[in-house]
């Protein structure tokens, strides 16, 4: 471990990675301020810029992104009570109030030492934990891959919906449908192609997420007439007040951020949870575990509501990456989007991935302490001139995506049909977001489609066609069991609800 | 049971898997692989019935969330003409060339957008282009393919 966490710091301390690192963090925490525009998007709109780099350098590059755009859904939700990204918005509960009563400041600097103690914490666990876990995944065969890949699909699903778990698994379906486009990997047999030699090699995974993210959420910005930056705009306004932490509220910070960094962290690591859930779940714990008299200041501005989740959120992020790392199977939609960058690449993330490529691997772990340390140079001291940054008006910021997400095409296919096919998913994509259906989804469907084909084809065929493969196998069995609790419990409580 | 849009594109979604199904259905496969325990008929098959099971649900299920949307507040000209722009910049890119429509695609966006401060529309569309393209083509190596540039002798 010693040798690759050194192969991993001479990667990412290279002058060039530092520096992708202070981009994405900066273009994170720019995109992850203005509401509406999450990770995804932000990812999604640096995959053309990767190709011109060597793997690790765009796996750090993204990864900085990631961090950047949490961490910056933090400073709106404190300051303007508008969380940029879902996973902010229990940071709004104290941080808000915080602000309100002339401690922005104060709230700022909490949550960015929090953040940064939670990430830092979490990318210790990862340290540990993925060398781990990779040593157990190689015992893993096809029908565990494939079981625990409906379970990831199921998971997102489930948590992703608010309530509107068939939507989710529609949107499954159509990722998977999409991702079938194209010769058979194995065969070489074109499918649902049409005789359109453009459909050849399938649906490419970069045009997939520009559409449904990137194109879609700038589509429907203009449609539903919001405006991303005008909250931004008041940012420049406020007045930020001291950002001075003094030592009985450094005291309460000290008791939360490791235990909300490692239920942040094991949340993360969890196939469809992710930073929201880990906010919210940290922030309830916190509530329980403080006594009576901190316990009434939740939700009027309390230090210890405002670190935990801060640094759960942070520390899921990181967790985020133990599933892409070590199985291949992404946990959450923002990792599903570097997956299918990965695979761009050429690289398979799995169990192998820290023996083939070790220097993607540790360097993306390293890079993570070095992007905390930006991050927190960042976001105190820098806050006011991002804000002005952010004050670009809707009118220019709306045409710049569409214009990164053709030029991602572009410069990937250099064919007229892609980009009209892009178009004319993002027009599915925007009507469908209208009516609440969500799309990661759709992403992680879709990136995992070729690999549940095939391990199940692996499967059936060491089976020789039979489905005894399902429970042949105790860990298999386990993983579909959750599953199906999962499926079961959410039609039962679409029925129950209407009931009651 | 209530018929609301949601309903309707679950039956669209409900439609498109039985398209789907029989499509799939219709793939060929070599004549060896026709009664193997995995063919590349297989996958698409459960994911057919995959569809059709959930957007059967949806559509017999009672929906207990609704979404309403409000048409009428809807921006749908704005979004329309973007769209439009869109369709003609990738039917002009690769005739004419990256640089001169893609900033045009940018000025008319700006344009149509509502937005009338010429001298930062110019800045955001031609000027930003080129320093785009040249981050592309000159930093990182990223073939960008231009007829136009290449006419007048500025990429090689």
């Amino acid at each position: 471990m010693i040798e690759g966490i050194l192969i991993g710091l001479s990667t990412a301390l290279t002058f060039q990675n530092i520096f992708m690192v202070m981009i994405g963090c900066f273009f994170g925490t720019i995109i992850g301020m203005l509401p509406g525009l999450g990770p995804m998007t932000a990812i999604a709109l640096m995959i053309p810029i990767t190709y011109g780099f060597d793997p690790a350098t765009g796996l750090i590059l993204m990864a900085g992104v990631y961090y950047g755009a949490v961490f910056g859904g933090s400073t709106s939700s404190i300051l303007l009570n508008a969380p940029g990204v879902p996973g902010t918005v229990a940071t709004s509960f104290d941080g808000y109030p915080m602000a309100q009563q002339g401690k922005a400041g104060k709230a700022l600097a909490i949550a960015a030492w929090s953040s940064f103690a939670g990430g830092t914490l979490s990318a210790i666990y990862l340290l540990f934990m993925a060398p781990s876990l990779s040593k157990v995944s190689l015992s893993f065969r096809s029908p565990d891959y494939f079981a625990l890949m409906i379970l990831g699909l199921t998971a997102i699903a489930a948590f992703s919906s608010k309530g509107q778990f068939l939507k989710a698994m529609m949107m499954v379906v159509l990722g998977l449908m999409l991702a079938s486009v194209g010769q058979d990997s194995l065969s070489d047999i074109t499918r649902f192609t049409f005789n359109n030699m453009n459909l050849t090699d399938g649906i490419s995974f970069v045009l997939v997420v520009m559409a449904t993210f990137a194109m879609s959420e700038a589509l429907t910005i203009i449609l539903k007439r919001n405006d991303p930056t005008a909250a931004a705009k008041q940012v420049s306004l406020t007045e930020l007040g001291s950002i001075k932490i003094d030592k009985e509220e450094r005291g309460k910070m000290y008791k939360t951020i490791p235990r909300s960094s490692i239920i942040g962290f094991l949340i993360g690591v969890l196939p469809g949870a992710g930073a929201t859930i880990a906010s919210f779940l940290a922030y309830g714990i916190e509530r329980n575990l403080v006594k009576d008299e901190e316990k009434e200041k939740f939700g009027k501005g309390s230090v210890n509501g405002l670190s935990a989740p801060e640094t759960a959120n942070n520390a899921a992020c990181s967790g985020s990456f133990v599933p892409m790392l070590t199985l291949g199977i992404p946990g959450s939609g923002t990792t599903a989007v570097m997956l299918g960058a990965l695979l761009g690449f050429g690289i398979q993330p799995g169990p192998r991935l820290y023996m083939t490529n070790p220097e993607i691997f540790w360097s993306v772990i390293m890079s993570m302490y070095i992007g905390m340390v930006v991050l927190l140079i960042l976001n105190l001291p820098l806050i006011p001139y991002i804000a002005r940054i952010l004050a670009v008006p809707k009118n220019y910021l709306i045409p710049l995506i569409l214009f990164f997400s053709i030029t991602g095409i572009y410069v990937m296919s250099f064919n007229n049909f892609d980009i009209y096919l892009m178009i004319g998913i993002a027009v599915v994509a925007t009507f469908l977001r209208l009516y609440d259906f969500p799309m990661p989804p759709l992403i992680l469907a879709f990136v995992l489609g070729g690999l549940m084909e095939e391990n199940l084809r692996r499967s059936l065929l060491l089976s020789n066609g039979s489905w005894e493969f399902l429970w042949d196998r105790t860990l298999t069995l386990c993983v579909l069991t959750t599953t199906i609790l999962i499926v079961v419990w959410h039609i039962y409580k679409t029925v129950f609800k209407k009931k009651s | 049971m209530n018929i609301n849009t949601t309903k309707i594109i679950s039956l669209l979604f409900f439609i498109f898997s039985v398209f789907y199904l029989y499509t799939a259905y219709q793939i060929q496969v070599f004549a060896f692989d026709e009664n193997a325990p995995f063919n590349a008929r297989t996958f698409p098959i459960y994911l057919g019935y995959s569809g059709l099971f959930f957007s059967g649900l949806k559509l017999i299920l009672p929906d207990p969330d609704t979404i309403k949307v409000e048409h009428k507040n809807l921006e749908y000209k704005k979004t329309g003409i973007l769209i439009i722009i869109a369709i003609i910049y990738g039917a002009t890119i690769l005739k004419i060339g990256y640089f001169l429509t893609t900033s045009l695609f940018l000025f008319t966006s700006y344009y149509f957008l509502g937005e009338r401060r010429w001298v930062l529309m110019f800045l955001l569309s031609f000027p930003f282009v080129a320093a785009f393209m040249y981050l592309l083509h000159g930093v990182l190596d990223i073939y960008l393919r231009d007829p136009f540039l290449k006419s007048i002798g500025v990429m090689g």
